[in-house]
């Protein structure tokens, strides 16, 4: 299958003060279309920096990152937003939503960007709150939901405008076992049946058994798996 | 305009919070609305006298400062002026110190220059036959309920008679109305006769406090006025003639320049609201780091979140401008009305709304811009990281 993601000696290094800190060092990563893959490694090991930069939330310092046939590392600030809200759906810990929207209103945010009438967002929104299994809540704020469902609305949000890639970062990390699995769940079908390339970034174990592939990153290094 | 909806959440995201910063917007542009009617109502009346019917002569240096009588004459010679009247403040109050009445010594021919005041000819008669005589608006009447025929002891706060008392004794021979065109005010207005109040008054025999011209020719208006006040020039007395709005205007810089006090008054005001209403959107945008921080990373651009923040603060203080300038305009016609029209305030004229609204959207930008910088420069990985 053809790479979706291709990484070529990316490093990333913050600047704290007077002090550089390299997170990532020379990172090679190959992802191809249509694939599941989980990254885990321990905490500090730069997990969320490479999921950033895969997401177009940062640029790397050096190196190169091409997604589909964009160098996104080479993008301006505007650009690279406008490209994100095309191309990336971004699935968070502590789903992000906002407080004083239903969940129609909150799956609807990124349509916002997009030339779509107020009645085809709705539409759009209801079909991605569909999908997530959520349409008897349409008219719900975050406060008035489980976890599992806020984060299904947050998932529903990140498809609704029909992204290749969804980036996860740890999108289990704060749900019970019941709700990760309906989570986890949701995304393989969103693998396997929309065809959706997924990063996602986990502590857990049985949320990589999920994944086609998994990467564990240390001390900023990717150290190859074997495939589960 | 889409995002309107976002923009509306966010405002009211904090409801208690927001709504007390608009109740102080609220009472800040209501105050804004009662002041600055009062203000435009005292300053208009332009310095060209050109199109007025009539005019007022009083002294250059004070309008407290009188004139001699023997002006009247002198003023009825100059071509184009067709007939002058002259008139007396009186100061008078009836019965209680609070019970202020506008009144006023008239020359006999006072009443004729001014038709908006309508007596009928019977009591026009009555007080020209009546040296204590006086014609009342129906309003004042009301007020005190007097009827025709009723003898009223007024008293001046200004002058006594010969012997001290300063109750002058009145018998009321006219109620007047007044036509629609007529200054605000002139239906609560008494008047009595110049010769009683000169004759029995202690001091100032033989003067009167401003005289009223009328005009032939209302375009010569500037011309006759610079003749009129040619007749005293280089003398002890004096005197400025001008519109009757330009005299109302001098009449209220006696209390002071409204101008000056309003603007002086309001500059507080706005000071604080702006620190209020600042630390309001500050806040409000501090606590929503992450809600922006995830706009941003689903795609919205740096300008996009800069104006939405700039119109969150602008919303803001229209919202709360617009219901302070509506109640200011409510409570105008209500308080003129509950006292018996004693005390006048104007309703809301165009330029007050229209500086209103500029205010609302300077002061919202004002308070805006800091925490709409900050929201466009937020980083988006730091924010979402809580850093
Ligand atoms: N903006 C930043 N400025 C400075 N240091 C940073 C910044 N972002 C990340 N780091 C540092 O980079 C390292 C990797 O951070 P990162 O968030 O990628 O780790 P992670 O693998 O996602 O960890 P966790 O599992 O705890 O989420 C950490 O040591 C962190 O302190
Ligand atoms: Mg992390």
């Amino acid at each position: 299958m053809a790479t979706l993601i291709d990484i070529r000696d990316v490093s990333k290094t913050y600047t704290r003060g007077k002090q550089k800190v390299e997170v990532l060092h020379h990172i090679d990563l190959q992802v191809a279309e249509g694939d599941f893959l989980a990254l885990m490694g321990p905490s500090g090991s730069g997990k969320t920096t490479l999921l950033n930069l895969i997401g177009g939330l940062d640029v790397p310092t050096g190196g190169s990152i091409t997604v589909g046939d964009k160098r996104i590392d080479q993008l301006g600030a505007g650009a690279l937003a406008r490209w994100r809200a095309s191309n990336v759906g971004f699935i968070f810990q502590f789903y992000n939503l906002m407080p004083m929207l239903t969940a129609q209103r909150n799956v609807e945010l990124p349509l916002l960007l997009t030339k779509l009438s107020a009645a085809q967002r709705k539409r759009n929104a209801g079909i991605a709150l569909k999908l997530v299994g959520l349409e008897e809540r349409v008219t719900h704020k975050p406060s008035e939901l489980s976890g599992g469902q806020q984060q299904r609305v947050a998932i529903a949000r990140a498809i609704v405008s029909d992204p290749t890639l969804l980036v996860c970062d740890e999108p289990t990390g704060d749900l019970d076992r019941e709700s990760a699995e309906d989570v986890l769940g949701l995304l393989r079908t969103l693998n396997r049946e929309h065809g959706k390339t997924i990063v996602m970034v986990t502590h857990d174990p049985k949320a990589a058994e999920y994944a086609d592939h998994v990467l564990h990153l240390d001390k900023g290094m990717l150290v190859e798996q074997a495939t589960v | 305009m889409k995002y309107l909806h976002l923009i509306w959440a966010a405002l009211f995201r904090r409801k208690t919070r927001t709504i007390l910063t608009i109740v102080s917007i609220v009472a800040a542009f209501l105050l804004f609305g009662m002041l600055d009617s009062v203000r435009t109502a005292f300053e208009t009346g332009s310095t060209s006298a050109v199109g007025a019917r009539r005019l007022v002569t009083s002294s250059r240096y004070s309008i407290i400062q009188p004139l001699p009588q023997a002006l009247q004459n002198r003023i009825a010679a100059i071509p184009g002026v067709r007939k002058v009247g002259y008139a007396n403040w009186f100061g008078g109050i009836y019965q209680d110190p609070k019970n202020f009445v506008f009144s006023y010594a008239i020359s006999p021919e006072y009443l004729d220059l001014y038709p908006e005041i309508e007596l009928a000819p019977a009591q026009r008669k009555a007080f020209d036959a009546t040296r204590t005589g006086a014609v009342v608006g129906r309003t004042l009447a009301k007020r005190y309920g007097w009827k025709i025929g009723d003898k009223i002891p007024l008293q001046s706060t200004i002058f006594p008679q010969k012997n001290g008392d300063k109750t002058w004794p009145m018998d009321i021979v006219g109620i007047f109305d007044v036509s629609k065109d007529a200054a605000n005010g002139l239906d609560q207005a008494l008047f009595f006769h110049w010769t009683y109040f000169n004759e029995a008054n202690a001091y100032g025999q033989g003067t009167v406090g401003w005289y009223i011209d009328e005009l032939s020719d209302p375009s010569q208006a500037d011309q006759v006025a610079n003749r009129i006040d040619a007749l005293s020039a280089n003398s002890p007395n004096e005197t400025k003639t001008q519109t009757e709005q330009a005299f109302q205007a001098s009449f209220a810089k006696q209390i002071g320049n409204i101008g000056l006090i309003v603007v002086g008054i309001m500059g507080a005001v706005f000071f604080t609201l702006v620190l209020l209403a600042g630390n309001t959107m500050a806040q409000a945008v501090r606590e929503r780091t992450s809600e922006l921080a995830v706009l941003k990373t689903i795609g919205f651009s740096r300008g996009s979140v800069l104006m939405m923040v700039l119109a969150e603060a602008v919303l803001l203080l229209v919202l709360g401008g617009l219901i302070g300038l509506g109640i200011a305009a409510a409570l105008g016609p209500l308080v003129t009305k509950g006292s018996g029209g004693l005390v006048n305030l104007p309703s809301l004229g165009l330029s007050t709304w229209m500086t209103g609204m500029a205010l609302m959207i300077v002061i919202g930008l004002l308070v805006g811009v800091l925490p709409a910088l900050r929201g466009m420069r937020l980083n988006i990985v730091d924010a979402l990281a809580g850093r």
